[in-house]
């Protein structure tokens, strides 16, 4: 693996699967009644979240600990980083403190790449979500959610097929999702109306298209991104919530659609009523729940694939 | 030394690319070219193996001064410029106080005149404060001491269709010109980058093409309706190649400008989201990049202009959405020229020296500059040598800032004399 896990293209198919395996062993282990493993022992964890985020933020921290790290959380709210202080600034201070790794969340897009590449620090910069770019750990947790249904645990996910559906544009989870699955051979479809789509999707190594409904009865899994109600109307990219969600929204009637296997996906917050149904959230085939306990375990093999050494190259 | 006291001999320089010949230069005048001049008691010039061009001039320069004194001033843009072998800079109006009276104008003009390092011409703001709402004193600035021809909003677009025509209009009671940072705010809210295939992967908020090119073929429309003439700033996009020379068959008053990094440089620099390469109008794509090559050799881009925009290091070093617009330009632009025009057969010196000195004068209206090098013509003039090559460091340049995106870049080229009426302002390869 790379130093750094700044992007999901940073992952080969081989650095996935590994990761994935690994996760199957750490997912074991919070079973055990003593949850801790004394791998990262001595080692410094920092989060560093220029953006609230608290479920990403409380899965990082949870991961770290149970690998008996030593964790440092720097948050927007009631630290330096909400008084403008720069990045740079920031980073210096992190890298007097030995931070080993620095788990970063930012609103701006290639801030973590700032980060790993400027010089400031030595330690391990790890993408938690920037900007509308990516979100690598949140696509391998949802690879290996998928890959828990759909190939028992270890399997393959080769020609599994996926689709997402809703704001690509903004979306850093269907930038990660789109590279990670591809990677991992299962074929991804995006859904949206085509403002929500960015220019040059076409050498996306996806297919897309502008209608739902077709797009179901050959899912093996759909994921619903969040749609912010604040693009629609004066945002002007769909006209109103409401048509947004008859179009695009993941309902009742839609989930009939799906062959009785399929899983529904989202990375959450959820907007019930607009891109999911309360129905289908809380349905048998949601495992939107389950994504946040496998969210630890995925962490927990980041974190420790990237700083045990193991099969780094430093 | 004094204004034209010294009697200066060039020795061997290749004027324009050709033969080598001497040029004596007195009393801020070329006195006399040709084979083996004699002059006892000049300042001799030893040019052999450089070419001489007429001093470069930029019609598209940001000063910083007054308001941004941390990021350039008159006194260090100026000498950049002369290293970089200009004898003129147009200075943007984009300053705090905004240049859009007649006595912001004055100062930068008196500012540019007692440093001495190259000619100051302001350009005078379009509009009250850069606001877009209505037109600034116009005629005051052009009947002020520093004479204003070019009027520009830059770094805001004159969006508003009516604002643009009265000010089109208007500037035709003086001989102006209009220079328009052409960028439709709408189609560019929050933009980072050239809107592509890489936008989208990056995550980048796309500026797209169709933005520079609807505002340019709106802005072509109206020149041509009331008569007037159009300068467009930093043409970066093929579609806005095409348009300009669709209205230059039409026989309108149309010119344009392309900076060096436009030349050269593609979006794909930004996937480093190193925010030395953020600028307005974005870096777009290698085909972008071939036509504005092509759109300056066969002249429907008149000029080179360098949109030098310092800025301080703290505003680029940070990350891509936080960081400044804008990278230097004035000390490596002959440079860039020379690798992306002449090394590529594209222009020959005698075309730089038009692109880069004559027309971009006509087109400000300055009559003392970007004249040949002939007998009785003004003696502004740079020497530079072809066959050197340098790699850029950010820390040579006499500016104040170091946002060059070019460090660590081999590029041909150097300047090594340059000559402001008479007068050296750089000798062997130092400012004077
Ligand atoms: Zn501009």
């Amino acid at each position: 693996m790379k130093r750094h896990l700044l992007s999901a293209g940073d992952l080969s198919r081989d650095d996935a699967v590994r990761v994935l395996d690994t996760a199957v062993e750490l997912l074991a282990l919070s079973d055990r009644p003593i949850k801790k493993l004394p791998t990262l022992r001595g080692r410094t964890v920092v989060n560093l979240f220029f953006e609230d985020s608290t479920r990403t933020r409380i899965s990082f921290e949870a991961a770290a600990k149970r690998l008996s790290a030593d964790v440092i959380t720097f948050s927007a709210k009631g630290s330096s980083v909400s008084k403008g202080e720069s990045l740079k600034d920031t980073a210096l201070t992190l890298q007097a403190m030995g931070a080993d790794a620095v788990i970063v969340r930012h609103q701006s897009s290639g801030a973590p790449h700032r980060l790993a590449s400027a010089g400031w620090i030595d330690g391990s910069v790890i993408n938690a979500g920037d900007g509308t770019h990516e979100h690598p750990t949140q696509a391998l947790l949802d690879a290996f959610t998928l890959r828990r249904h759909l190939a028992g645990d270890t399997g393959d996910l080769e020609g599994r097929r996926v689709t997402i559906v809703g704001d690509v544009l903004h979306s850093r989870v269907a930038r990660s999702n789109a590279l990670l699955l591809s990677t991992l051979g299962a074929e991804v479809t995006l859904v949206a109306p085509p403002t929500l789509l960015p220019v040059g999707v076409g050498s996306w190594p996806v297919e897309y298209t502008y209608a739902l409904d077709p797009a179901l009865a050959k899912a093996d899994a759909v994921m619903m991104l969040r749609v912010q109600r604040e693009r629609g109307g004066g945002g002007g990219f769909f006209p109103s919530s409401r048509e947004y969600s008859r179009r695009y929204g993941m309902d009742a009637r839609r989930m009939s659609l799906l062959p009785d296997h399929a899983l529904v996906l989202h990375p959450g917050p959820m907007n019930r009523g607009v891109e999911i149904s309360a129905e289908v959230a809380d349905s048998a085939r949601s495992v939107i729940v389950e994504q946040v306990t496998n969210g630890v375990a995925v962490r927990m093999a980041v974190l420790y694939l990237l700083l045990s050494g193991e099969g780094t190259t430093r | 030394m004094s204004d034209g006291a010294t009697e200066i001999l060039v020795r061997g320089a290749r004027v324009l690319g050709a033969e080598p010949a001497d040029l004596l230069l007195r009393d801020a005048a070329v006195a006399d070219v040709g084979p083996r001049l004699d002059a006892p008691g000049a300042l001799v010039i030893e040019a052999d193996g450089l070419v001489a061009l007429p001093g470069l001039v930029d019609l598209h320069t940001h000063l910083r001064e007054p308001g941004r004194e941390d990021a350039e001033t008159v006194s260090t843009g100026t000498r950049a410029a002369a290293a970089g072998g200009f004898t003129a800079v147009h200075a943007m109006a984009n300053t705090d106080p905004v240049a859009d009276t007649a006595g912001v104008v004055e100062q930068v003009w008196r500012l540019g005149a007692e440093a001495g390092h190259c000619d100051v011409h302001p350009v005078g703001a379009v509009s009250v404060g850069l606001e877009g709402v209505r037109l600034a004193e116009l005629g005051a600035m052009a009947d002020s001491a520093a004479r204003v021809r070019v009027f520009s909003d830059d770094g805001h677009c004159v969006s508003d269709a009516v604002l643009m025509r009265r000010a089109l209009e208007y500037v035709k009671a003086f001989d102006g010109v209009v220079a328009q940072h052409a960028q439709e705010p709408g189609l560019t809210a929050g933009a980072q980058m050239n809107e592509g295939e890489l936008s989208g992967r990056l995550g980048l908020a796309g500026w797209p093409a169709v933005a520079e090119e609807a505002i340019i073929a709106r802005d072509c429309l109206l020149a041509a309706h009331v008569g007037s003439r159009l300068h467009v700033c930093h043409v970066s996009t093929a579609g806005s190649v095409e348009i300009i020379r669709w209205a230059k068959s039409k026989g309108w008053d149309v010119t344009a400008e392309v900076t060096p990094h436009h030349l050269l440089l593609t979006d794909q620099l930004a996937e480093s989201y190193d925010p030395l390469f953020k600028v307005n109008p974005p870096l777009r794509t290698k085909a972008d990049v071939e036509a504005v090559r092509e759109g300056l050799a066969d002249g429907t881009i008149d000029a080179v202009a360098t949109d030098h925009a310092p800025h301080p290091v703290e505003d680029k070093e940070c990350e891509w959405a936080a960081a400044a617009f804008g990278m230097l330009g004035l000390d490596t632009a002959l440079s860039v020229v020379q690798e992306a025009m002449v090394e590529t057969g594209l222009l020959d010196w005698a075309g730089v020296a038009d692109r880069m000195a004559g027309r971009p004068a006509r087109i400000g209206r300055v009559g003392d500059q970007g004249r040949p090098l002939a007998v009785g013509e003004p003696a502004n003039l740079v020497l530079v040598d072809p066959a050197a090559r340098r790699t850029i460091r950010p820390g040579q340049s006499a500016s104040l800032s170091r946002n060059t995106p070019y460090a660590g870049t081999e590029l041909p080229g150097r300047v090594i004399s340059t000559v402001l009426r008479g007068r050296p302002t750089v000798l062997d390869g130092e400012l004077v």
